[in-house]
């Protein structure tokens, strides 16, 4: 909800045209990068992304950073793979992980020392397309509820397959899929006579996998399958009166969303070189899940972006406390700059905000010296800046938790309030926000990323359901 | 014959409990159709509130009030924390998805649900809490038929549980809130056009649903002793179950569906080992779900397309 939007003009045409118009294209100068953006084609586009990504580890990434880009494209390469069953064909799939363990356990499975008396050890060549079309038939066998369940009920059965699976390999067969110790040793992917061992090939490799798979992905959009996934989602009972198999159809998404997953799991597991369970667990999940809301549900591209990004973030950059706190208030200092019209407003909430924040401090040191001895948590210039305004107490866990506590207090009643509290209210706001980063997030960083998370949903659930680079579906009210 | 009435009797007291977490969570669906993923990590929240209670009023080993004064007091301010929190979350992350598409609220709640998660690991922290209800309930001062024992928290519990499930029952059936609650499970639109205050409904339904759900937390607590801020999901999922195996939106369903998952796995930890205790419960969810979608006592629905 943006804070000066003018409202519908109801049964204004000119409004309908400008509305469609606002959905295309974003406003200013992004509106005009999307524009040039799609006069040159989708595939251009798409090897243009892929290297760049290409070139990325040459300029100087350290083995972190090459790990974050790869863990990023595996989630990258899920969040394209759900996106057929969520986006496209609308089928809340909650155990889609279970299908991303299913691919890394087959491929442990095929290339370890687990079964038989001397293991198995196929080479890649053989275990990929065995492990993905096993991964396929699951994914047909899982899907089959869906021909008579739908919505909520279908959610449900999924999210039990997926903590089923989570329970299963924890449980079942100990000696040969590891229980919770998991199963270690496995084979990197290996063909005639070469192997990746190195984080650098597959890194390159999961380039290659996630551009192709996008490209074909993009093929089958505009495809009779594809059309097809769209049309039941949007209408089951139409898309069966203009012939569609309705049920084949949501079948046939299971399953390519299961193979994606899949492919995505052997690649993890060999690259990871073990398979835990935890490691498709429902955090895994909810990860998948936010990346592709961010980006968008119903966009190739969204997905992989989305996914991208929350991946950078939550692997990459809350880690540090110097980056974490760059992006904490370069993000809260975008928000504002972005939605806060006109300018003296902006001006004056920031300069209110400035204030207020030297005031408080002030006053805190003149109560007790102690009330500010902490100093900023957040490394780099940022903690020399803020050391005069921000209050952090030499013991803030305390007063960080109860901070905490006010904080989403007076974040939900932000959104309640008008439009003239909203301003009286957002110093303030910013300076307990600034309060509990520094006394709290930012010293459980593990904690934090997560918490990112789920507010990534929830408030891009009711703030732009559509995501980033989603387009908004117009729903026919039933 | 004595340990299968045993496992029956501890079957039951879990049920209880179960029973309590799906009822709110079926209440839930039954008004706003959501299936509401947060709902195990309200019973989470009702649990640490009973603990810091504990802790307040001098711990378990001295608590400085009589014990059942704790306890009510335990109870109460459970009930009323966690169904303001329900509340808010309704009011500000439910209410404006209310029109929206079936997946846009459903997302959100497993939003919330994780942010509810992490939120209470940063602010309680990852190590367990304990409850030590042996330090100031005696446990054995309780009904012995046979070898069958049945202590004081589990006569508590079963008391309890059945003194709220008939208290919601009459609520529903018998009042006007109940009649109108029913109208907007039924209808909506109808019901709005017929001057029934639908925001307030829904809200109440949240309050009373967080409410049971916070006080089967209190309860969990004493029951098994240890907090710890995943607790809830795990519940969540557990309650879940026993609202869709009763029949989803149905009270006596998720009464039932409670004690038939209670009993369940404790025969199954009982008997066949407790590895599988979940597996077999999941296992058993999906064949409900196939068999008959809507439940033990729930109502097959037509679903508008």
């Amino acid at each position: 909800m943006s804070i000066d939007s003018p409202g519908p003009q109801v049964g204004a045409d000119e409004w309908v045209a400008r509305q469609a118009h606002r959905r295309e294209y974003l406003p200013s100068w992004l509106g005009r990068a999307q524009r040039a953006g799609e006069r040159i084609g989708w595939w251009p586009r798409l090897a243009l992304a892929g290297l760049a990504a290409v070139v990325l580890p040459s300029l100087g990434l350290g083995g972190f950073q090459l790990q974050v880009g790869i863990d990023a494209m595996v989630i990258a390469l899920l969040a394209v793979g759900l996106n057929i069953v969520v986006g496209w064909a609308g089928l809340l799939d909650l155990g889609y992980v279970a299908f991303f363990g299913f691919g890394a356990y087959g491929f442990a499975l095929l290339s370890s020392n687990q079964l038989g008396a001397s293991g198995i050890h196929l080479p890649a060549y053989l275990s990929l397309p065995i492990v993905m079309i096993a991964a396929a038939l699951l994914g047909l066998a899982v899907g089959l509820p869906s021909r008579r369940l739908i919505g909520d009920y279908l959610a449900i059965v999924t999210l039990f397959f997926g903590e089923a699976f989570v329970e299963f390999t924890n449980n079942v067969a100990p000696s040969k899929l590891g229980g919770p110790n998991g199963i270690t040793g496995i084979d990197p992917i290996r063909g005639f006579t070469w192997e990746i061992t190195s984080n650098y090939g597959y890194y390159y490799l999961l380039v290659i996998v996630l551009v192709v798979t996008m490209a074909v992905l993009r093929l089958v959009e505009y495809s009779r399958t594809g059309r097809a996934w769209r049309a039941v989602r949007e209408d089951p009972l139409a898309a069966a009166s203009m012939t569609i198999p309705v049920n084949r159809v949501k079948l046939a998404a299971f399953a390519a969303g299961a193979v994606v997953a899949a492919l995505a799991g052997t690649i993890y597991a060999a690259q990871q070189a073990s398979v835990f369970p935890t490691d498709f667990d429902t955090p895994v999940l909810i990860l998948i899940y936010a990346g592709l809301i961010l980006g968008g549900a119903g966009s190739i591209a969204g997905a992989c972006v989305g996914a991208l990004v929350v991946m950078v973030i939550y692997d990459g950059l809350l880690r540090s406390p110097t980056e974490a706190g760059y992006l904490f208030y370069g993000l809260i200092l975008l928000t504002l700059l972005a939605k806060l019209r006109p300018w003296r407003r902006l001006a004056a909430v920031l300069a209110a905000t400035v204030a207020l924040g030297f005031a408080a401090h002030t006053i805190a040191q003149a109560i007790s010296a102690s009330a500010v001895a902490g100093g900023p948590r957040s490394g780099g210039w940022i903690a020399d800046a803020l050391r005069d305004w921000v209050i952090v107490p030499a013991n803030a866990q305390t007063a960080g938790n109860w901070g905490f506590v006010v904080l989403v207090c007076m974040l939900i009643a932000l959104v309640q309030v008008g439009s003239r509290w909203r301003t009286i209210l957002l110093p303030p706001t910013l300076c307990l926000a600034s309060f509990v980063w520094e006394t709290t997030l930012v010293v459980q960083p593990s904690v934090t990323r997560q918490l990112m998370i789920g507010a990534i949903l929830i408030v891009m659930m009711n703030a732009r359901p559509q995501g980033l680079l989603g387009q908004r579906r117009v729903e026919a009210l039933t | 014959m004595s340990f299968f009435f045993q496992e029956l009797v501890n079957g039951i007291t879990t049920g209880a409990l179960y029973s309590l977490v799906a009822l709110g969570f079926s209440m839930v669906y039954g008004v706003l159709k959501l299936l509401n993923f947060a709902h195990g990590d309200l019973y989470m929240v009702g649990a640490y509130i009973g603990f810091f209670i504990i802790q307040f009023f001098g711990g378990a080993a001295h608590v400085g009030i009589p014990v059942p004064l704790l306890l009510a007091i335990m109870f109460v301010v459970a009930a009323g924390l966690v169904g303001g929190l329900g509340v808010a979350m309704e009011r500000f992350a439910y209410r404006p998805l209310r029109d929206a598409p079936r997946i846009a609220p459903l997302i959100t709640a497993i939003g919330i649900s994780f942010f509810l998660e992490s939120a209470a690991l940063l602010l309680f922290g990852a190590q367990y809490r304990v409850y030590n209800t042996a330090e100031f309930i005696s446990l054995s001062s309780g009904i012995r038929i046979g070898s069958v024992t049945i202590d004081s928290v589990q006569i508590m519990v079963l008391v309890l549980g059945l003194l709220l499930m008939t208290g919601l029952q009459l609520l529903v059936n018998r009042t006007k809130l109940g009649k109108q609650t029913r109208a907007v499970a039924a209808d909506r639109e109808a019901a709005e056009m017929l001057g029934i205050n639908v925001n307030f409904v829904i809200t109440a339904t949240f309050f009373l649903g967080s409410a049971l759900a916070g006080i089967a937390g209190v309860m969990g607590g004493l029951l098994f002793n240890t907090v710890t801020s995943t607790i809830g999901f795990i519940a969540g999922l557990k309650a879940f179950t026993a609202a869709v195996v009763g029949g989803i939106g149905s009270i006596p369903g998720a009464m039932l569906g409670g004690l038939v998952i209670g009993v369940a796995e404790s025969f199954v930890t009982g008997y066949i080992s407790s590895t599988y205790t979940n597996l077999i419960v999941f296992g058993l969810l999906i064949v409900v779900m196939l068999v008959r979608p809507s439940g033990l006592l729930g109502q097959v629905q037509l679903q508008k397309v």
